[in-house]
């Protein structure tokens, strides 16, 4: 029954004509298609010699990333179940399939009854398809046994095993390009096909059509198929996918391995949280101990202030007036000796002095404090300087920080944490209108929250969106301030520590209370496919980690720049003077912080970070510390995030978050400030 | 037995789908492998209600509001 119900179009094969045939003049296009978690970037990677980021979470491939291989255009597109519109992801990844002329569909060997879903549907399609069935060692692994050859033929096309960690089957790829082919499809669907495709609609499209994709019904002004025809269709091919896997799946063992039991651990609270807090605990050694003290210690005083800036300031000092503090700390950081250098005429004038000064400061322990009266050389040079602060912060500080945090976001989406992660929390989050997957924005805004407010289109609805994009805006700090808080509170002690964590939850518990109560809608139920537990390939992480830290740099360095630039231009003509008298009332009395505080506010526009930057150079006592940091992480968006939140969200959305930080950070911190200070 | 849901599978019982809710969501299971008729292991089962079901190798996380209108037979 099952084989007199597919016809073989190698046999007939002019029953059908597939698209390809009219534009064989253009370059042909290949598209790379498969589920989430298949394998897809990796292989494109390979193809194109190109770096994608590649992730073991649903929503992180949005675009389509183009690249050549062998005289044809190759695309990889996102995770997909099947080719619809149910979201972003699909919409994106239909237009490019149905442009194509080949596609290769990249299958998880583990998940076939999953994946092969998509196949069927491809070709269905009537497309020219070669199938890849990735993960070749993990099935070896498994004790399971894939009789490919037979899939092969109940398929119709090629099916090749790859495995990406070693590169098997890598060199067959071009051969599967070349042999991909129309592959068996079902007959009664053909004839239910058959009435749109003498309307000359391609075969591609009038399935689609049937299968009730209305984008697609609309371009030809014709009724979708209804909900009861995709259905029909959807469990014929559910039931053949299933046929198929009986027939060449073969199980010789059922034992899971230790990474499954750790996943299986991790859902479970009782188990779970243990394992979230020892992850937790690691995270802090790494990136709270190891990086923030001990390698930042080296990189900002030693490389930054030491060496670079040292020597820039100097060298500029050669030419320009310039008086000179230098002291002197033991190793305890007590003040044992200061000496005052002062070159009215810039030091090349003084040799004597000069070498005095260069032995002087060259003490261990010396500490230099440049002070210049020339006004563009202490825009450049100086305390807030462009050059010299800037290149400090961003090289030295922000840069070791950020590769910090981004290898340790790779590592744990590329173990199958997240999504085990996101079931655990789930009920936690249905309390205030969102379901599990909305861990996966909030863990990203960690990094950066420009990035992640793009992954609140993975959410189910829009009232979803809005409510983990005001989350995202309000409370969550980004790795660069997460960095500058890290290194203030860690010299506070606990009980700023604690006060900070409990500030910023309440105001996110009430936040997202008060959201779910207000907006209109109703969220989407949780419906997450839970890949494999791993360790995870180290070579992906670290290329993970260096283009992502890389990019931010890239995107931060610019605003970086540009907010110096504002605050030294501001310091010198006077204007910072007037803006920190306009806050001092609000600075002063009702936050209760030093009024150059205000400064960390304009900055703190720009790029949220510098704004905790700025307090670097206050001294505040603890408290102030918690309440400066409590404002200043409840505070405006930096602009980056604050346009993409406007293009994802719209303007009105838009600003009524920006203008409700405002709001919030000065009430919240100033209540703070009343209470503990 | 009858009207059983999802949400009252016994953790490590295999269950058999009678039911599945209309609208895209019902596209969607079907296309992660659960059909009526097809049979699922549940394999945790969360404080608060959310399920957790193995088809195959396959894990899938199912929401509490979700896993309520799936009717099943406990087994």
């Amino acid at each position: 029954m099952k084989s007199d119900n597919i016809i073989n179009y190698d046999k007939i094969n002019h029953v059908l004509v597939d698209d390809s045939i009219e534009v064989i003049a253009r370059k042909e296009k290949v598209v790379l298609v498969g589920n989430p978690n298949v394998g897809k970037s990796c292989i494109f990677n390979y193809m194109s010699g190109m770096y994608v980021d590649v992730s073991n979470f649903p929503g992180t491939t949005i675009s389509i990333t183009k690249s050549s291989y062998h005289n044809k255009e190759l695309y990889d597109t996102p995770g997909i179940y099947g080719v619809s519109s149910f979201n972003d992801e699909e919409r994106v990844a239909k237009e490019i399939i149905l442009d194509s002329e080949i596609i290769i569909n990249v299958v998880n060997a583990l998940h076939l009854e999953r994946d092969l879903f998509l196949t069927l549907q491809l070709i269905d399609m009537g497309k020219k398809v070669s199938v890849l069935l990735n993960f070749a060692d993990e099935i070896k692994k498994r004790k399971i046994k894939i009789d490919t050859k037979q899939l092969a033929d109940l398929l119709g096309v090629e099916v090749i095993e790859t495995a990406a960690i070693n590169k098997m089957g890598f060199d067959k790829l071009k051969f599967a390009i070349d042999n991909a082919r129309v592959g068996n499809q079902q007959l009664d669907l053909h004839f239910m096909l058959q009435n749109l495709m003498d309307k000359s609609i391609s075969q591609s499209e009038s399935l689609l059509i049937l299968e009730g994709d209305e984008e697609t019904a609309k371009k030809y002004e014709i009724p979708n198929g209804t909900p009861d025809d995709r259905e029909k269709i959807y469990i014929g091919r559910r039931n053949r996918v299933n046929e198929i896997v009986d027939q060449i799946e073969y199980e010789d063992s059922k034992k899971g391995e230790i990474f499954n039991r750790i996943g299986r651990l991790s859902l479970n609270p009782k188990t779970g949280l243990p394992i979230l807090a020892f992850i937790l605990i690691l995270v802090y050694f790494f990136i709270g101990d190891l990086v923030s003290q001990q390698i930042v210690d080296f990189t900002e005083n030693t490389l930054g202030k030491g060496l670079f800036e040292y020597n820039v300031k100097s060298f500029v000092a050669d030419f320009t007036p310039a008086t000179i503090n230098v002291s002197i700390y033991d190793e305890q950081e007590n003040l044992i000796d200061l000496k005052t250098f002062n070159f009215p005429e810039g030091k090349n004038s003084y040799t004597n002095l000069s070498n005095e000064f260069s032995s002087y400061s060259a003490q261990p322990g010396a500490s230099s404090d440049f002070h210049y009266t020339n006004p563009l050389a202490r825009l450049f040079f100086g305390e807030f300087g462009v050059i010299t602060m800037t290149i400090t912060y961003l090289l030295f500080l922000l840069f070791p920080l950020v590769i910090g945090f981004y290898f340790v976001m790779a590592m744990l989406e590329d173990s199958g944490y997240l999504p085990r992660l996101a079931t655990m929390l789930d009920r936690t989050f249905n309390k205030v209108g969102l379901n599990g997957r909305a861990v996966i924005p909030i863990m990203l805004g960690f990094g950066c929250i420009t990035m992640a407010n793009i992954t609140t289109r993975l959410l189910g609805s829009e009232r979803e969106k809005s409510i983990v994009t005001a989350i995202l805006q309000f409370v969550i700090p980004c790795s660069a301030q997460l960095a500058v808080i890290t290194v203030l509170l860690s010299g506070a002690g606990l009980k700023p520590l604690l006060v900070f964590i409990f500030v910023i939850a309440s105001v996110l518990i009430t936040l997202s209370t008060v959201l779910n109560k207000l907006l209109p809608g109703e969220s989407t139920p949780l419906l997450l496919d839970l890949p494999i537990m791993g360790i995870p390939k180290i070579n992906n992480v670290l290329k993970k980690t260096y283009y992502r830290s890389l990019g931010f740099m890239k995107e931060a360095g610019f605003w970086f720049f540009v907010g110096a630039f504002a605050i030294g231009i501001f310091e010198i003509t006077g204007i910072l003077t007037i803006w920190q008298d306009i806050l001092a009332p609000l600075t002063t009395t009702w936050l209760k912080l030093p009024k150059e505080a205000a400064n960390a506010f304009v900055m703190g526009m720009v790029r949220r970070d510098f704004g905790a930057a700025g307090l670097f150079h206050l001294s505040l006592t603890s408290m102030q510390i918690t309440v400066a940091i409590i404002t200043i992480t409840l505070f405006v968006p930096c602009i980056a995030s604050f346009v993409v939140m406007i293009k994802e969200r719209g303007i009105k959305e838009g600003l009524i978050v920006w203008f409700g930080t405002w709001i919030t950070a000065f009430f919240i911190g100033g209540l703070v400030a009343q209470i503990v200070i | 037995m009858p009207n059983n849901t999802l949400d009252k599978a016994i953790k490590g019982k295999t269950v058999t789908i009678v039911n599945l809710p209309s609208g895209n969501i019902r596209s969607q299971l079907i296309r992660l492998g659960l059909t009526e008729g097809g049979t699922i292991k549940c394999i945790e089962r969360l404080p608060g209600g959310t399920i957790v079901i193995q088809k195959n190798r396959q894990e899938i996380a199912v929401g509490f509001d979700l896993a309520k209108k799936i009717k099943v037979i406990l087994q």
